[in-house]
C-alpha cells in the first residue's frame, strides 16, 4: 500500500495568532459534521511538485480537526510517467501525436492501481490526469468522487482531452484553479485555489540577519532596489522577457535584477533555457542569475523578503503560487495576466498586471516612483492571500465541498 | 441589563464558487450574461465578493465594476456599476434589473464600445452556500457583544450583510435582533448605518462593538 505518512503535526492554534480565534473555531464548526467520515486523496507523487507540497501541509491540519483523511499515491513505471508527462504537455497545448499504445499504458496502470488502492472512502479526491481513470473502480456505496485538476486546460490537445473527458464526466464534481481552465462538462465545476502555508519555511517570518546573509551570499546590494522573479528556468516563465523589461527600467532607476530558480540541473530543457538567459544577461553585474537547488525554501523566502518588487512575467501559468508567496510577504507584484494570476492580482488593488515586456517595465517604473502605492498594494495583497489563498482556507473549501456534496445526494 | 427570551443564534457560512457556463469578452456579451445568469451568480459577484475582498476599501465595489474598469477599460461604466450599493436591494431581481439597465444604457449610448474585445474575459460564477450554527447564542447585550467579538469574517458577513436578502428588509440580523429582541432601536439604526464599502469586515466589527459598548455604558 502506498499511503503517505505525514511526519509533523501542525498545532491548529499556531494559526490562530495569524488568523484570529474566530477563523480557527469556524474550521472546527465545519469539521464537526465530517468527523468519523472517511476522505481519501490520491495523486501521483509523494514528493516534488505543488500538489504533494500542499497535501503535505493539508493532512496534518485535517488531523488537527480530527478528520479521517488519508493520502495515497498511485504507482507506475517509467513508461506510465513518460506517457503522463506527454499528456501533461499536450493538455497545456504542446504538440502531441496520439499513439493508441500511450492510452493502453495509461489505462493498464490505472487498472493496476484500482486493484491496489482501497477507493472506499466516503469522499474521494483524485488529483490531476494521472489517476483520473480510477473512477472506474467506483464502488456502489454512494460515495462521492471529485476530480481536482491543477493544470491549465484552456487550450488542451483534443485527442488527450477527449480521452480523459470520458472519465472526468463520471465524477460528481471537478475543481479548477481558474474559470478559464474549466471545460464543457455535465458535472458541477468549482473554483479551487492552490494555497500557501504561512508557517512553512518558504513563508514564515525570517530573522533579518538571515535575509542579509542570503543577499551577501549572492552578492546582491541591499541598498539598491531589487527586482526579483522566482521561477524555474522555463521559457513559459519568460526569463528573457524579464531581463528585457529590467533593461528598460534600468534606464530610469539604478536597480538590480534577481532571477532565481531551479530546474536547470535535472531538466535538459531547463539547462538550455538557463544558457539562453545567461546569453541575454551578457555578464551584466546587476543581473543576478541564481540556480537554486530543487528545494531551497529558506533562500526563496529570503530573496522574496529582500525584494523591492516581485515579478511574475509568465507567458502561461497554472496558478503561480509564487505570486501568493510574494503577496503574503507584503511585496508589490507586477505579473502577467495569465492563468490563475489575475485571481491573485486584482489590478491596481493587490498588484499590477501587464501584458507585454514594455507593460511590465512601465508598471515596475510606476511602483519604483510611487513607493507609497507599492506599499499599499503589498498590504492589500497580504490581506487577499490571508482571506483566500492560505492552507487553512483550502481546508475550509474542501470541507465545504464535502458538506455540499453530501447534502446534494 | 438588556435581555430577551428570544436568543440570537450565531451562524457561519462557507461558500464554494461554482464556475458557470457563461462568459463575456465584450460589453454586449456582458449584458447578455447579466440578463441570463442565475441569481446565485448575481449574488456571487456583488454580495459575496464584498466578503472575499472586504479588505479593499478604496475603489472596489463589485466584480462587474472591476471588470469594466480593469479589463474593458470603460472607466465611466465602471463608476456607475460601482455606485450600486447592495444594501439598497431587497432582492437579487431588483439588483439585476439595475445592473442590466446601467450596462444596457451604456451599450446604447456607446455602440462602438459595446463590441470591443476586453483584455480578459469575464466568467460568470455562482456561490454555493453551506451554513452551520457557530455554536454561540446570546440572550443579553453582553453575550451578544462577546459573540460578535469572537466571530469569523464569514460569520460576521453572513449576519451583517447577506442577511438583508434573507430578511427582505433594509436591515441586517444584528440590527433586527437589537431592535426586535432587545428594543434598542437607536443602536440598531446606528449599526445598520455602518458603511461596508469603506470599512473592512474587521473595522466594521470594531465599530459595532464600540456602539454596543457605548450603549452598555448608558445602561
Amino acid at each position: 500500500m502506498s499511503e503517505v505518512a505525514i511526519a509533523s503535526r501542525i498545532p491548529l492554534d499556531d494559526y490562530a495568532a495569524l488568523l484570529g480565534e474566530g477563523e480557527i473555531d469556524e474550521l472546527r464548526v465545519l469539521a464537526k459534521p465530517l468527523r468519523g467520515r472517511s476522505i481519501e486523496m490520491i495523486n501521483s507523487t509523494a514528493v516534488g511538485g505543488g500538489v504533494a507540497e500542499i497535501l503535505n501541509r493539508l493532512l496534518p491540519l485535517a488531523e488537527e480537526l480530527e478528520l479521517n483523511m488519508r493520502w495515497d499515491v498511485m504507482t507506475g513505471g517509467d513508461d506510465f510517467y513518460g506517457v503522463t508527462k506527454a499528456f501533461h504537455n499536450a493538455l497545456h497545448g504542446a504538440p502531441y501525436h496520439a499513439d493508441p499504445k500511450d492510452f493502453e499504458i495509461f489505462l493498464a496502470c490505472n487498472e493496476r492501481n484500482r486493484a491496489r488502492l482501497p477507493l472506499d472512502a466516503e469522499f474521494m479526491i483524485i488529483h490531476d490526469p494521472q489517476p483520473a481513470a480510477l473512477i472506474e473502480g467506483r464502488q456502489k456505496n454512494g460515495n462521492h468522487w471529485a476530480w481536482r485538476c491543477h493544470i491549465d486546460l484552456s487550450h488542451p490537445n483534443r485527442a488527450v482531452w477527449d480521452f480523459l473527458d470520458k472519465f472526468v464526466a463520471r465524477y460528481d464534481a471537478a475543481m479548477f484553479s481558474s474559470p478559464e481552465f474549466s471545460r464543457s462538462l455535465p458535472i458541477p465545476q468549482y473554483l479551487f485555489y492552490p494555497a500557501i502555508d504561512p508557517l512553512s519555511e518558504k513563508n514564515r517570518e525570517l530573522e533579518s540577519g538571515f535575509v542579509a546573509r542570503t543577499l551577501a551570499q549572492y552578492q546582491i546590494d541591499p541598498l539598491r532596489p531589487i527586482l526579483t522573479q522566482i521561477s524555474r528556468f522555463d521559457r513559459l516563465k519568460d526569463p528573457v522577457g524579464v531581463i528585457r523589461a529590467y533593461r528598460i527600467v534600468k534606464r530610469y532607476f539604478d536597480c538590480q535584477l534577481v532571477l532565481a530558480g531551479g530546474g536547470a540541473s535535472d531538466d535538459p530543457e531547463g539547462a538550455v533555457v538557463l544558457k539562453e538567459v545567461l546569453v541575454e544577461a551578457n555578464g551584466e553585474a546587476d543581473i543576478h542569475i541564481i540556480e537554486l537547488p530543487a528545494w531551497a525554501p529558506l533562500e526563496v523566502n529570503a530573496l522574496q523578503r529582500a525584494s523591492t518588487i516581485v515579478i511574475q512575467k509568465s507567458l502561461r501559468e497554472g496558478f503561480g503560487l509564487t505570486v501568493s508567496e510574494a503577496l503574503w510577504k507584503k511585496k508589490p507584484v507586477v505579473a502577467s495576466a495569465v492563468g490563475g494570476i489575475p485571481v491573485q492580482i486584482i489590478h491596481k488593488h493587490t498588484g499590477l498586471l501587464a501584458h507585454s515586456v514594455e507593460g511590465a517595465a512601465y508598471q515596475i517604473r510606476f511602483l519604483l516612483s510611487h513607493p507609497e502605492i507599492a506599499a499599499k498594494l503589498g498590504e492589500n495583497g497580504h490581506e487577499h492571500v490571508k482571506e483566500n489563498f492560505l492552507i487553512t482556507q483550502k481546508l475550509k473549501r474542501y470541507m465545504t465541498l464535502f458538506l455540499a456534496m453530501a447534502r446534494a445526494k | 441589563m438588556y435581555t430577551t427570551e428570544t436568543p440570537f443564534e450565531f451562524f457561519t457560512v462557507s461558500y464554494l464558487t461554482r464556475i458557470g457556463n457563461q462568459s463575456a469578452s465584450t460589453l454586449a456579451e456582458f449584458l447578455k450574461g447579466l440578463q441570463q445568469c442565475s441569481d446565485a451568480s448575481i449574488f456571487h459577484h456583488t454580495f459575496q465578493t464584498l466578503s472575499s475582498h472586504h479588505f479593499l476599501t478604496e475603489g472596489f465595489s463589485n466584480d462587474f465594476a472591476q471588470w469594466a474598469h480593469a479589463d474593458a477599460s470603460r472607466e465611466d461604466l465602471a463608476e456607475q456599476l460601482a455606485a450600486l450599493d447592495v444594501r439598497d436591494y431587497l432582492s437579487i431581481a431588483a439588483l439585476r434589473g439595475d445592473l442590466c439597465r446601467v450596462v444596457g444604457d451604456y451599450c446604447n449610448e456607446h455602440r462602438d464600445f459595446a463590441e470591443q474585445t476586453a483584455l480578459e474575459r469575464f466568467y460568470f460564477c455562482e456561490s454555493v452556500e453551506v451554513t452551520l450554527p457557530f455554536g454561540l447564542t446570546a440572550r443579553t447585550l453582553e453575550e451578544f457583544r462577546d459573540g460578535i467579538a469572537h466571530l469569523s469574517h464569514a460569520s460576521f458577513y453572513f449576519h451583517f450583510l447577506s442577511s438583508r436578502l434573507r430578511l427582505q428588509l433594509q436591515t441586517n440580523d444584528f440590527s433586527h435582533w437589537l431592535a426586535d429582541g432587545l428594543g434598542l432601536g437607536t443602536l440598531a439604526d446606528s449599526v445598520n448605518h455602518i458603511d461596508i464599502y469603506t470599512n473592512t469586515l474587521d473595522s466594521a466589527r470594531a465599530k459595532v462593538l464600540r456602539l454596543i459598548d457605548r450603549e452598555r455604558r448608558k445602561g
